[in-house]
């Protein structure tokens, strides 16, 4: 084990409700949901209208910028509807799931010999590509751009986060069949982390394997990519997470796409926060019900984290493409009598002012989706650096993104972060200005005005 | 619950309506308002503005209580009624006469300093169609502390409706403006009404009342309500004990006198994580080396008895730390994170020049023989600069990072 990173800059959010680490098959869900939002930045080309009859691993819709880029359906079914929004932006495509399940088969592929540009075609082809996300900007990485390195974080940090060294478990081969695959698409290393030596990762081959250790956001990959090898102006790199390695490992070494994936139920509203097998796109409705959430409560289900995730509908929310975890937390949609100045006990603080939760460090909390407070300007300095570990200056970066300043954001780092870099500042923030927005509409500009 | 639910509602009623601000402002005093949410992350740590900004107005009232004995006090002295006392805890200086007469003379203060201020607040707010910020709680609270304490009620009017509006309104409100709205408006009353402001009479009340009956020829003694800067200015002796100064048995500007009270309260800022605790140290540690430098150009035989700063150039340099507004301007004014550097490494260096000039004003000028008010001005209008460079060299990093990678 070479090359550890400790940090001491972060903040764990302990939060009531950790997943058991017990799974269950997930009751079969009858609709699966794709949407493009997941893909950020992607326009859709629409293959599989209305009614159209799809297998799984059957492309939904494509990018129309780079054609080869394809988007498939996670189960075998009928498309049952597709859902716009503004301009016909498409929202949705729902998938009625067949009880027969057929998938499409590419044939397993022999990474060890197949080259670069094979394996390139095949990913594309086979909707394995959009697991692979780059930076700079946090989308899908361009085919076309050879990275300078490759990440994969074995650490998961995120509050209730699923526990990657449970999740993996005998998946190794294929998380080592897309390792030796992604390595030969890039010029330099794949880069993993894990937590410990008990890691399903520890033992891959043909990586560089890093240690870490420390508070949230350790397991967040831009931390990782900012400690190992940063992002330079011109330089990209490309992150995939764990278990999607798994999914691309199963299209190298049975030809076909297989979207099931352990995710946790977890969140205080939850019963029996536990592990269920599921597929991408599954309804949250298939999961939360059973010992989990009482119907009709006032609950918020994320798909996600609580700090990163996506809100959905209980009812026909689904989970996304790229998450392992549905939390719910409730809603704080109530009045707090002199909230602002009476001593706070149940809440998470980093500060000391009439806050106690410094008095107990280990204690788990309940939070709800309060805001505890209402939007302001920028006012205190210094709270952010102290849970932000990368090398750069948060409040400036942000402002930055704000006033629109092209030199300034990439003078400052824009290249290396990702929104989800932001959420333990806009989690700590007083004046709860809403920072990973802030920083995708920055890098939304960027990819507009630089490419 | 049933009131709290019709005030709900009276809340509701008036969203999205031009007045919306102003009730939501008294409605967001009384409860944490039910906004969830949405996009981002899904929960929010406990702090907002309203409670960093009361933890520093908590921190306030001990100075502004006590300045309230201390204003009596230190009228009944200058009249003779009553004896210096010792102790930090003496019945003679927590008695009922020293509050009543402190509470006539400095309640009134508060009250304008807060009815004007708030006001012209509300209006922008209104005007403007945004939420009522609460930045002035804290500059309200903090002006009447920093002014003397027979200063003309309307006076302090006029300055508070021009800092609020020329400090803070202009640059778009609280968070945008460049210098400290408190000491703006305290500068605005310095250049405007010097009288007022300086010299031996506004620090003790009744002392000016009754200059202007000697003047006008009545046979009545003489009251000196002299600072301790003055007299040093001044070449005069100084009759207070080191333990008059810290206790704050002293006159001065109302809430700056107790170097005890201004010190635990900076403890309880920097233990709460508001107070930026390198802003204040730094602007400690720049005050003592200033004030190290005076005493060694005055023990090099430099500077001679008989030269106009000897007084105050020999004064024991940490002496410097108990007297005039010191204490109370860096604990409570340098630390407006607002106006002050906004990067760690900015506010070491920040914090340092603002103690290291407030020294050197406060011997050099003869005006007006304090340093702390025109130092932190200076270095706010300075902040960004430093900013600038401590992110430039960050800046310089990324850059040589490339530079390595592509030679």
């Amino acid at each position: 084990m070479s090359n550890d990173i400790k940090i001491k800059k972060g903040l764990d959010i302990k939060l009531v409700g950790e997943a058991e680490k017990s799974t269950e098959n997930a009751a079969s869900s009858a609709i699966y949901t794709i949407r493009p939002e997941d893909f950020h930045g992607i326009l859709p080309r629409l293959i599989a209208k209305e009614g159209t009859k799809v297998k799984a691993g059957e492309t939904i819709f494509f990018n129309k910028n780079i054609e080869e880029m394809k988007f498939v359906s996670p189960v075998a079914g009928e498309v049952v509807a597709v859902e716009r929004g503004e301009r016909r932006r498409i929202m949705a495509v729902r998938i009625k799931a067949d009880a027969q399940q057929e998938t499409v088969d590419h044939g397993a592929l022999n990474v060890a010999s197949a080259d670069a540009e094979t394996i390139k075609t095949r990913l594309l082809a086979s909707g394995g590509w959009v697991f692979i996300k780059q930076r700079p900007y946090d989308v899908i990485a361009n085919p076309e751009k050879t990275p300078k390195a490759i990440f994969v974080s074995g650490y998961a940090s995120a509050p209730l986060a699923a526990d990657y060294d449970y999740v993996l478990q005998g998946k190794e081969k294929q998380m080592q069949a897309a390792i030796d695959a992604l390595s030969k698409l890039t010029t330099g290393k794949v880069h993993v982390s894990v937590g410990s030596a008990k890691s399903p990762m520890a033992n891959l081959t043909g990586v560089a394997i890093h240690k870490v250790s420390g508070p949230h956001p350790v397991g967040n990959v831009g931390t990782q990519i900012n400690k190992i090898d940063p992002v330079n102006k011109g330089e990209t790199v490309w992150t995939i997470t764990p278990q999607d390695l798994v999914i691309l490992g199963d299209l190298f070494l049975t030809g076909k796409f297989n979207p099931e994936r352990i995710i946790a139920l977890a969140g205080s509203e939850v019963k029996k926060p536990r592990y269920f097998k599921t597929k991408i796109g599954a309804d949250v409705a298939s999961v939360i019900y059973n010992e989990g959430v009482t119907k009709g409560a006032n609950v918020r289900v994320i798909s996600g984290n609580v700090l990163t995730g996506r809100k959905v509908s209980a009812e026909n929310g689904s989970l996304d493409y790229y998450n392992n975890m549905i939390t719910v937390i409730p809603e704080g949609n109530h009045y707090e009598l002199f909230g602002w100045n009476k001593p706070i006990t149940d809440k998470v603080s980093t500060s000391r002012a009439m806050t106690f939760s410094w008095l107990s460090p280990n204690k788990k909390y309940k939070l709800s989706t309060n805001t505890n407070g209402e939007h302001r300007a920028f006012v205190l300095t210094g709270i952010y650096e102290e849970v932000f570990p990368l090398d750069m200056f948060p409040m400036q970066v942000l402002k930055s993104c704000m006033y629109k300043d092209l030199d300034e954001m990439e003078a400052l780092g824009m290249y290396e972060v990702a929104p989800e870099d932001f959420a333990l500042t806009e989690f700590v923030c007083v004046s709860k200005q809403p920072h990973q927005q802030i920083i995708r509409e920055g890098l939304d500009l960027m990819i507009k005005e630089i490419g | 619950m049933g009131l709290f639910d019709k005030l709900h509602k009276i809340n509701d009623k008036y969203k999205g309506t031009k007045l919306a601000p102003l009730f939501n402002g008294f409605h967001t005093f009384l409860f944490t308002p039910n906004e969830v949410t949405h996009g981002g992350t899904h929960v929010k740590a406990a702090d907002d503005l309203k409670r960093t900004m009361n933890t520093v107005i908590m921190s306030l009232v001990p100075c502004l209580i006590f300045g309230m004995f201390n204003a009596g006090y230190q009228h009944y002295l200058a009249l003779g009624d009553i004896e210096a006392v010792e102790g930090f805890f003496s019945a003679a200086f927590w008695s009922w006469d020293n509050l009543v007469m402190g509470i006539i003379k400095v309640l009134p203060l508060v009250i304008v300093s807060y009815v004007v201020g708030l006001a012209i607040e509300f209006l922008f707010a209104v005007i403007k169609g945004h939420e009522i910020e609460e930045g002035y709680l804290v500059t309200g609270m903090l002006v009447p502390l920093i002014v003397p304490v027979d200063l003309p009620l309307w006076m302090l009017a006029v300055a508070v409706a021009f800092g609020v509006v020329i400090g803070k309104e202009v640059f778009g409100g609280t968070g945008m403006n460049i210098l400290n709205p408190a000491l703006t408006i305290r500068a605005f009353l310095f250049f405007a009404y010097p009288t007022w402001m300086s010299g031996d009479k506004v620090w003790v009340h009744g002392a000016v009342e009754n200059a202007q009956q000697m003047a006008a020829g009545k046979n009545v003694d003489a009251i000196s309500g002299e600072t301790i800067l003055g007299s040093l200015a001044q070449g005069h002796e100084v009759h207070y004990s080191v333990a008059d100064m810290f206790f704050g048995f002293i006159p001065g500007s109302i809430g700056e006198t107790s170097t005890l009270l201004i010190a635990l309260a900076a403890l309880f800022l920097i233990f709460s994580k508001i107070g930026s605790w390198r802003i204040m140290f730094s602007a400690v540690v720049g005050a003592l080396v200033m004030g190290l430098i005076f005493n060694s150009v005055v023990d090099a035989g430099w500077i001679t008895e008989g030269s106009k700063f000897y007084t105050l150039m020999s004064t024991e340099f940490w002496h410097h730390l108990l007297i005039g507004g010191f204490a109370f301007g860096v604990v409570f004014m340098a630390t407006d994170p607002v106006t002050a550097s906004q990067t760690n490494k900015g506010k070491w260096i920040y914090g340092f020049l603002i103690g290291f000039i407030s020294i050197l004003i406060r011997v050099f000028n003869p005006a007006y023989p304090e340093g702390v008010m025109l130092a932190i001005l200076l270095m706010n209008v300075f902040a960004p600069t430093i900013d600038h460079y401590v992110v430039q060299g960050n800046v310089k990093k990324r850059m040589k990072r490339l530079k390595a990678k592509t030679a």
